[in-house]
């Protein structure tokens, strides 16, 4: 979906319209009324942009925005802001993710206002995992911040033009904020209260937790419209396919805060290709929650099968027959090795041949 | 920690289930002190700090495993002090619980959120608990008297200060 306002040059913000906190697209999509998809963009572990590319142009035309995530799982990879930086300048609209774990309110404001200075409109305010469950157990955890005292920090410099400290800001930050959910974690009757205490803290869209019952999300969601917070808050239900039967045990056993019913682990065991079972239950999935009063959009989050996003936001019917914005140029078809400005600097494998 | 950590979630446990007659002796410290007031200013906050501190550590440290963050809210938490969180949490449960209840970070620990949020339903029968949304951590107050900042803050705000 290109607007009519569109940038000449595809990194340049668009307008911000009237009632609009932000100039990004997701904002755009959500308040007209768009059932809004977006996908988590995993981050390389390589300081190549090519790498960057090469990750978001599987989701070209599929998606309204991507989620850079910000050392999910206590796990060390490119940052949010590098991603993010690289990525608007192509014109696309990127969800950043800062977590609390690493960095304190003087490094996350000034981060918050790099980002916006790039061209990130939308920021997702976690608390992030434990460094416990990473593979720098070692680290130090900071949770200077929770995700509650960010989001009210990101919207008072944003609405106050001031830093948390008082300090005045030239230029705010104008972003669309967000925040995680989980209605699938104890104790399951705060969860919609919890909903409702991000919104006061400053959330306009939540995207939540993986959703595998569809039961406790029903129940959920009936409690969020009862006391009125989908009218509030824009609702993005979290989606993803399970590899196979066996790495759903290993998540539910390993991951935190992801619950998977036996009865997903039973029809995982029982299919002929596991594979393609996950791929057809996270449709369906999707087409449950679709169904649900109050949800606005889907989050797919395809860890190590994003090249199936496309597939599964096709098959899903999710879009209605509506195209999100895709970049001119068809990246995925580039020359990625020659011609890009990053190859020029990258010494080629004969180079490094040569000096040893 | 002197003494064990199994004793010490026995008594967090015991503590957001007294969370009403706790919150009871608060309140009634709280007046005490407010009466107090005068003296205290006399006396010298700075002076009086240390033990004061000293004081809370003992009691809170006693009843509630209290980590001495000067700036208690365990009125807002059902008795249950956040601190304990090891990611510090002062707004709510993160995703991670497990589904027994008990903590992402630390297995064997009844997630301090799931314990506040039984307390403060004790508490509260007219309000949703837990909705307050707190700032984040002072950390030039860790370690300082939490009810004379308290007490203080209280007589400042109410325009009759001496």
């Amino acid at each position: 979906m290109q607007f009519e306002d569109e940038p000449v040059t595809p990194g340049d913000p668009l307008p911000i319209r009237p009632g609009h906190s932000s100039f990004g697209r997701l904002e755009r999509v959500l308040r007209s009324g768009g059932f809004a998809v977006t996908a988590e963009i995993a981050p390389p572990d390589s300081a190549n942009p090519a790498d960057v590319y090469k990750r978001a142009a599987l989701f070209d035309g599929y998606v309204d925005a991507m989620n850079a995530t910000d050392g999910s799982g206590a796990n060390c990879h490119m940052s949010s802001v590098g991603m993010c930086s690289l990525l608007t300048r192509r014109g696309y609209a990127m969800v950043m993710q800062v977590s609390a774990r690493d960095r304190n309110r003087i490094a996350i404001q000034g981060d918050v206002l790099g980002a916006a200075a790039m061209g990130v409109a939308s920021i997702l305010c976690l608390t992030g995992d434990g460094v416990d469950v990473g593979d720098h157990p070692q680290a130090r955890p900071v949770f200077d911040l929770d995700c509650m005292s960010m989001l009210n920090m990101i919207r008072h410099m944003r609405d106050e033009s001031r830093f948390l400290s008082g300090r005045e800001l030239t230029e705010p930050p104008r972003v669309f904020l967000g925040a995680a959910a989980n209605p699938f974690a104890p104790p399951l009757d705060y969860r919609p209260h919890r909903l409702a205490k991000k919104v006061s803290a400053g959330a306009q869209f939540v995207q939540t937790q993986y959703c595998f019952d569809i039961e406790i999300f029903r129940r959920y969601m009936d409690a969020v419209r009862d006391a009125g917070t989908h009218e509030k808050v824009f609702i993005l239900a979290g989606v993803g396919p399970l590899a196979s039967a066996r790495s759903a045990e290993w998540i539910r056993g390993n991951v935190p805060g992801i619950h998977i019913p036996d009865a997903i682990i039973r029809r995982l065991k029982s299919a002929r290709n596991q594979k393609q079972e996950g791929i057809d239950i996270c449709i369906d999935m999707i087409r449950q929650i679709r169904e649900i009063q109050g949800v606005h959009g889907i989050h797919i989050m395809a860890y190590r099968q994003e090249h199936r996003v496309a597939e599964i936001v096709e098959r899903s019917g999710v879009l209605g027959g509506r195209m999100p914005w895709r970049p001119a140029v068809d990246w995925k078809n580039a020359e990625w090795d020659q011609g890009h400005p990053a190859a020029a600097h990258t010494p080629g494998r004969q180079e490094l041949e040569k000096v040893s | 920690m002197v003494v064990g950590s199994a004793f010490m979630y026995k008594m967090r446990k015991w503590s957001v289930r007294h969370a009403r007659s706790l919150k009871r002796v608060y309140t009634a410290l709280e007046s005490v002190l407010m009466f107090c007031e005068p003296l205290l200013r006399r006396l010298g906050y700075a002076r009086l700090d240390k033990p004061f501190a000293r004081i809370e550590s003992l009691t809170k440290g006693l009843l509630l495993d209290s980590q001495n963050c000067g700036q208690c809210i365990v009125g807002f938490t059902g008795l249950s002090c956040p601190m304990n969180c090891p990611k510090k949490l002062r707004n709510g449960p993160c995703g991670g619980v497990r589904a027994d209840g008990n903590c992402e970070v630390e297995p064997d620990m009844p997630c301090v959120w799931v314990l506040a949020w039984e307390g403060a339903t004790r508490l509260d029968d007219e309000h949703i608990p837990l909705q307050t949304v707190q700032p984040p951590v002072d950390h030039q107050l860790i370690g300082r008297s939490a009810w004379l900042r308290e007490v203080r803050i209280k007589v400042e705000s109410s325009g009759h200060a001496i």
